[in-house]
């Protein structure tokens, strides 16, 4: 890296690649080559920034100068202006929202003041398809350390130390689950990279294989040496085609350098990785399922124990291990499990990365010590409301998780606090809801996905939650009474007491966290057949305000069913009974004059 | 199964068996050979799942049961542009619903089927991971963000050719 002075940093996530990342990186390199700069500056395509909302952004280094929302012909104000002239390009810095000035330093953002990078420490800094500039990084230094200097014991003691629990969603402490696997005794044992990322707003762990693929490589062989297993698999979800290609790339770098594959750095260990690919199943998210799937199999749970620790992958011992949880590892063994659990609150220690996604300003991924109030991360990191809106709630966990409101904002976010609020952290994926949403249809919503995504073998989760969606859809269609606000919950609760794997079990969870949080909605909508965020089509009416309708009878002659009447040059009616909602009268009407109440 | 009936070139078969030869005939490999199967068919028609009964040695209801239970086989043929509207939470908070019923009131299709001429087929997916971008919409390998009802027009004109 040392022969160029400049460095252009272009991200290549999945965000800003389809943003036309690629192309921006073309034209810097043509600028620069017409410029004979080529020598000097080096344009790498890294991974995720996590400011997507911002993408595609290009990082000057070593100015520490961020461009925002860059486009491919901006190319040449960025070689002309920065690199050749010295003069930062002002139009693409961020626009602080506040004191409206330019700033060009990362450190500088809101976005990125709070934040605390471990698992995504070389996210944006390296390009994940050259294995030196993880090593620059102190990359594999861990791996070295660990086969030459720790016997077994002690790496998983210093996990253990850590405090770290596992990022998945159960938050089982990592160090325990290897323990387990360590003890139990067979000649072939397998370690499992849980890349099935399938909770719909969640892509951390995409960005980390997209943007730093060794550093998980790096700790399923260090998890290999601990638990006494020479194989290795990653099941990664096939609709990652851009995550698969680098970690392609990034395995058969490190056979090259004798960091994979037998007699590892000399001593002897041998250890390789392959790739399995999912193919677009939710369920395959919990462990023994994804053992099923990677056996050929359909994705169907069993029943634990045996856990995948006695038997998982054909039978024998196998440790499965999120992205995430995996690509902290190097750092706990470098740094140490002391410095690690002085990251974070009582019982969740170090960090945790949430991708925040609907009604912010700042959509993106971030990485947080444990701890972060969810008023921090909504409003200082996340930038607030979009469009001046009001905060409502947060989705937390997915599907599987909870609706939290506005008077859990100033919870301390960990996995204890999360489920005694009624939620569940779940793999991090925060959504942000505003006044605009009707919590009765995001309920409806996340059930036609647990609907969709079961795998049909238990009867709670197959019918259970199936009569669950239906009686939520009644309800948005003003079909729904007092009684069934009561049928949902006792229907709820039995549906996460007896089902049988984690899918089932936490699938209630939003109508739950819902009901409590916005019970009076949940009133509204059965008993004055009202939807206060004016979502639910079927409870919405057409009306006439009579101020501003002249009598033109455009809606009138508009209208499908003939609802309106009304006079020339009179104020017009809509019969509600008659309405079908169309909304045609108020596409058409040219004086503002109908409105939906 | 399928209303579709296909005739398998021997040369179709020859693929589908040096397929399974490659993993080994190991039943265990069932999904990655589906997978190779598709890229090169396009879908998974009864046809091809007859040889590769045969190849991996194992019934054809079982690998049946594999197509159908994992979303991302299909048995039915995609259109020359396979449109997909993601509808994962991030999108559908972002209006991506709307932007479904429009691509569905363009086309004159629902979701799951294909245009007559075959050129559009229509599907909903859940969370493609650039939830920056939401609604996300993808026509064949290329993504659409911040997709508002309005652009559909826009992007249907893009392959008028």
């Amino acid at each position: 890296m040392s022969k160029y002075s400049t460095h252009l940093l272009v991200c290549g996530g999945t965000s800003c690649h389809s943003s036309e990342s690629d192309a921006i990186v073309c034209n810097l390199r043509d600028e620069l080559e017409a410029k004979g700069l080529m020598d000097s500056v080096q344009v790498i395509l890294t991974g995720c920034f996590g400011f997507c909302e911002k993408g595609p952004i290009v990082k000057v280094m070593p100015d520490n100068t961020v461009y925002v929302q860059v486009k491919p012909e901006d190319a040449q104000a960025i070689v002309e202006e920065h690199i050749i002239k010295g003069r930062k390009v002002t139009r693409l810095l961020l626009k602080d929202p506040v004191s409206k000035e330019p700033v060009s330093d990362p450190n500088k953002m809101d976005f990125f003041k709070k934040q605390l990078r471990i698992v995504l420490r070389n996210c944006g800094f390296i390009n994940p398809e050259n294995i030196d500039e993880y090593i620059a990084r102190e990359g594999y230094k861990a791996l070295g350390k660990v086969l030459t200097e720790m016997t077994s014991e002690q790496v998983i003691k210093e996990v253990k130390d850590s405090g770290q629990r596992g990022r998945g969603g159960a938050g089982f402490s990592t160090g325990l689950k290897w323990e387990l696997a360590r003890k139990n005794q067979s000649d072939e044992k397998y370690v499992v990279c849980n890349a099935d990322e399938g909770d719909p707003g969640a892509f951390m762990d995409r960005s980390v294989l997209e943007g730093d693929p060794h550093s998980v490589l790096e700790a399923m062989v260090i998890c290999g040496y601990s638990i006494g297993a020479s194989n290795g698999l990653i099941y990664i979800r096939a609709e990652y085609p851009l995550a698969i290609e680098r970690l392609k790339i990034a395995i058969k770098q490190a056979r090259e350098y004798g960091l994979l594959g037998k007699n590892i750095l000399g001593t002897g260990f041998n250890f390789d990785i392959t790739l399995r690919y999912g193919a677009g199943a939710f369920v395959c998210g919990e462990e023994t399922a994804l053992i099923h799937s990677m056996e050929g199999l359909r994705g169907e749970p069993t029943v634990k124990p045996p856990f995948p620790a006695e038997s998982g992958y054909r039978n024998h011992p196998t440790n499965v291990n999120n992205v995430e949880t995996f690509a902290a590892i190097p750092a706990i063994i470098l740094k140490g499990a002391k410095w690690f659990s002085s990251i974070g609150t009582g019982k969740s220690k170090g960090t945790k990365v949430f991708a925040l996604a609907g009604k912010i300003n700042n959509v993106g991924l971030i990485e947080v010590p444990m701890g972060t109030t969810l008023r921090e991360v909504i409003f200082e990191i996340g930038g607030g409301i979009r469009n001046g809106k009001k905060f409502k709630g947060i989705q937390t966990g997915g599907p599987s998780g909870g609706c939290l409101s506005e008077k859990h904002l100033d919870i301390p976010i960990d996995f204890d606090n999360l489920i005694a609020a009624g939620s569940i952290m779940g793999s991090g994926a925060m959504i942000i809801l505003d006044e605009d949403d009707c919590m009765v249809s995001m309920a409806k919503f996340f059930l036609q996905f647990t609907v969709e995504e079961s795998c049909g073998k238990c009867a709670p989760c197959r019918i259970g939650n199936k009569r669950l969606h239906e009686l939520l859809g009644q309800i948005c269609e003003g079909k729904g009474s007092i009684e069934d606000l009561d049928r949902l919950r006792n229907m709820s609760v039995v549906i996460k007491d007896t089902a049988l794997c984690g899918l089932g079990q936490t699938s209630p969870n939003p109508v739950l966290s819902m009901m409590d949080n916005y019970y009076d909605e949940y009133v509204a909508h059965v008993k004055d057949k009202k939807c206060p965020a004016g979502q639910c089509k079927s409870l919405m009416e057409y009306v006439v305000n009579p101020e501003n309708c002249v009598g033109c009878t455009a809606c009138a002659r508009v209208c499908p069913v003939n609802a309106i009447s009304g006079e020339r040059k009179e104020v017009h009616h809509i019969d509600p009974s008659i309405c079908i909602k169309c909304g045609a009268c108020m596409e058409k009407c040219k004086f503002d004059a109908i409105f939906i109440r | 199964m399928s209303h579709i009936k296909i005739e398998l070139r021997k040369e179709d078969v020859d693929f589908i068996k040096g397929v399974c030869a490659t993993f080994n005939n190991d039943p265990q490999e069932l999904i990655n050979v589906l997978h190779t199967c598709q890229e090169h068919f396009g879908y998974l028609p009864a046809e091809v799942q007859e040889v590769v009964s045969d190849g991996l040695n194992m019934p054809v209801a079982k690998i049946y049961g594999v197509v159908t239970f994992y979303s991302f086989f299909t048995m039915t043929p995609k259109g020359k542009h396979p449109i997909s509207i993601c509808l994962g939470t991030a999108c559908y908070v972002r209006g991506a619903e709307k932007v479904l019923d429009e691509f569905k009131k363009e086309l004159g299709i629902q979701v799951g089927e294909s245009t007559k001429d075959n050129k559009f087929s229509l599907s909903s997916l859940r969370c493609v991971g650039a939830c920056g971008l939401a609604p996300v919409v993808l026509v064949g390998d290329k993504t659409y963000g911040r997709v508002a009802p309005d652009d559909v027009k826009n992007i249907l004109k893009e392959y008028e050719n």
